[in-house]
């Protein structure tokens, strides 16, 4: 029939399409591990990276283990997709970036014994991927990028001492983000300070959150926000004029313009991953492993936005200075 | 692809299908531009979220018809009575709803991991359920669009002014219209939701991209004629424009060509007809040509005779 010959014809273009992009495949390795990302963002890019190149540190480089990298572009139509993929091709460990990637991950993998292994996720327990961070009970676990809120306020104590109205500028769209506001929230509430709020949804709206809490707060706070990061010259630009300092959660934004963190080295957050990549990989059971915080984090200072603020901080020993110019 | 991938896009593929009958009503019956699904799409995710959450996940399915169509409801209002530009009228409900579906899911992230829904007690026949409820959906479509009111919609797009000039409410014709495309909109949200076990705020985005692939892949298979079979199409296209994407997603291309990729093939899948024409029609010059050149007058006129029918097709 001629609507059956179309149908066939569509897929046939299709299947060809692809082989012309295909590389040549079918090598056959020890293990093969299924690396899902929701989008191409630096912070993420930076943990596959660092996974990749730690798993090849430790002896399970591409002739031991071959993963299979996919990212859905942003759209979230497609995760679903790439993990029915994996399940589909029975890797032996599926590694999920970021907090939408596992929960589909996750829901694909039920019920096939694959074990996933998320990064990036702020508050798993919230995301229900585990019972509980010591003992996650299932075939998921992974390292979370929670970021220390009382470590940051105290930097912030130590280096702004007169600061105690706090400008929070994130994303309400990000489940990381919020969860990292509710901390310093209650942070703030136990130590006597108090907070404005200003909300975004894309990064084009920052400049203007920024300035409308300009003359009402002593300084700024900002999470591990995709939404912000991206924006983050013009935020520090705002911050400055107006001798605000930035107390972002990663050392990016740092190195953007904020002032100072003590925050997530996401190329340590990898490391951390290909790690517990390994001890699954040889035989560990998810359930009992725990998810995996930081605990060492990189305290950075960027000097130009401390020079531009009168803020002498020449007193500051345990901590990287940023100076500029070179990375 | 594996068995597992290829289950997982048909299941996909009927579940965005009612996204893209949605789509259907606003784009080609009504002929309006409505931008509103990506909104509607994720307050029927949302609204499903909670009511699984709840403890009664099968009443996520009523409600999210409910929602969606309250959402076409307020672009139809926007457009009717206030006289506002189809397009921005749309736009503006899929702005209002984010905040809006921001409140019902309480978070930007809300997880179902483990939590009954309507699949939990099929397993591996869920499949089954979701082809139920898409082909009742799309059956029950069909019949509204042989009623008097579902005719006057049909009308409506079509001509406008003619409508009017029947005395028919062409006011009350595309708010039905807006409200049953927002409202399948809605149900195909509420269903991914349980499907994938969580819902996200930003998981509207770029849906109208999605459906408006799906309809026209499949008006380029089946052409466009009745609307039985232009249904039979949306379904068969959203259908296909998932396999399209597991195909690709299973190959073992560069991930960030991906987009890249699926736009050419649905972009090859959606000219197939032109260039089809095209291909036929230099065949037929080729053989006019070969058979002039031979010196036979008649054979020359008949390749004259097919060339101008063939054109007329």
């Amino acid at each position: 029939m001629m609507i059956l010959k179309r149908i066939l014809s569509v897929l046939v273009c299709t299947a060809t399409v692809c082989a012309l992009f295909t590389g040549c495949g079918g090598k056959s390795a020890e293990f093969t591990i299924g690396l899902s990302q929701i989008s191409d963002h630096p912070s993420l890019n930076t943990i596959r990276e660092s996974f990749t190149a730690e798993m090849e540190r430790l002896g399970y480089g591409p002739d031991r283990v071959s993963i299979n990298y996919k990212n859905a572009q942003g759209d979230q139509s497609n995760l679903n997709s790439i993990s029915q993929t994996f399940v589909g091709d029975q890797v032996d460990l599926i590694v999920a970036i970021a907090t939408p990637t596992a929960q589909s991950a996750a829901a694909a993998a039920e019920n096939s014994g694959i074990p996933v292994l998320f990064s990036a996720v702020t508050d798993p327990v919230a995301a229900k991927l585990v019972q509980d961070g010591q003992n996650p009970g299932g075939t998921i676990t992974g390292t979370s990028d929670a970021i220390p809120v009382e470590s940051i306020f105290g930097l912030a104590a130590q280096l702004t001492p007169n600061a105690k109205t706090f400008g929070f500028v994130y994303n309400l769209g990000e489940a990381n983000s919020v969860s990292v506001i509710n901390d310093a929230k209650a942070y703030c509430d136990q130590n006597g300070l108090t907070y404005k709020e200003s909300t975004v949804t894309n990064s084009s709206e920052v400049q203007q959150a920024a300035q409308s809490l300009v003359g009402s707060v002593d300084a700024f706070f900002t999470p591990i926000d995709n939404t912000v990061a991206e924006a983050m010259p013009v935020f520090a630009e705002v911050a400055i004029n107006a001798g605000l300092p930035i107390y972002p959660g990663a050392d990016s934004m740092v190195i953007d313009g904020g002032f100072a963190t003590v925050g997530i080295d996401y190329t340590v957050l990898g490391q951390k991953t290909a790690e517990m990549a390994i001890a699954i990989l040889e035989g560990g059971d998810p359930a009992t492993m725990p998810v995996v915080t930081l605990d060492n984090f990189r305290g950075i200072i960027n000097k130009e936005t401390a020079d531009a603020l009168n803020i002498d901080i020449s007193g500051v020993t345990d901590m990287e200075v940023y100076t500029g110019g070179e990375e | 692809m594996t068995f597992v991938a290829f289950q997982g896009a048909v299941e996909l593929g009927f579940i965005y299908a009612l996204l893209a009958l949605g789509s259907f009503v606003s784009y080609r019956v009504l002929n309006i531009a409505d931008m509103t699904v990506d909104g509607s799409f994720t307050t029927g995710a949302a609204l499903s979220a909670v009511c699984a959450i709840a403890g009664l996940p099968a009443l996520g399915l009523p409600a999210a018809i409910v929602g969606g169509a309250a959402a076409g409801a307020v672009t139809a209002l926007m457009q009717t009575k206030l006289k506002v530009q189809p397009i921005l009228a749309g736009i503006i409900t899929m702005t209002a709803l984010y905040s809006i579906n921001l409140k019902i899911l309480g978070t930007a992230n809300l997880s179902l991991f483990q939590i009954d829904n309507i699949f939990t007690h099929f397993g591996a026949a869920r499949v089954a359920l979701i082809v139920l409820i898409v082909l009742a959906s799309a059956a029950a479509l069909g019949l509204f669009f042989h009623t008097r009111t579902g005719l006057s919609v049909r009308a409506t797009g079509d001509n406008e002014e003619m409508v009017r000039t029947s005395s028919i409410n062409t006011d009350f014709t595309k708010t039905v219209g807006l409200c049953i495309s927002n409202a399948l909109a809605g149900l195909s949200g509420a269903l991914l939701a349980q499907y994938q076990s969580f819902a996200n705020i930003n998981m509207g985005t770029g849906m109208v991209i999605i459906a408006l692939a799906s309809l026209i892949i499949g008006e380029a298979i089946f052409g466009r004629r009745c609307v039985p079979l232009s249904i039979l199409a949306v379904l068969v296209g959203s259908i296909i424009y998932r396999i399209i994407m597991a195909l690709v997603l299973s190959s073992d291309t560069d991930p960030s060509d991906l987009k890249l990729i699926s736009a050419i093939i649905v972009a090859a899948a959606v000219s197939y007809p032109a260039l089809r024409e095209k291909w036929d029609y230099w065949g037929r010059r080729r053989g006019a040509k070969r058979d002039a050149q031979s010196g036979n007058n008649s054979n020359r006129e008949q390749g004259d005779q097919e060339k101008r029918g063939g054109e007329h097709s």
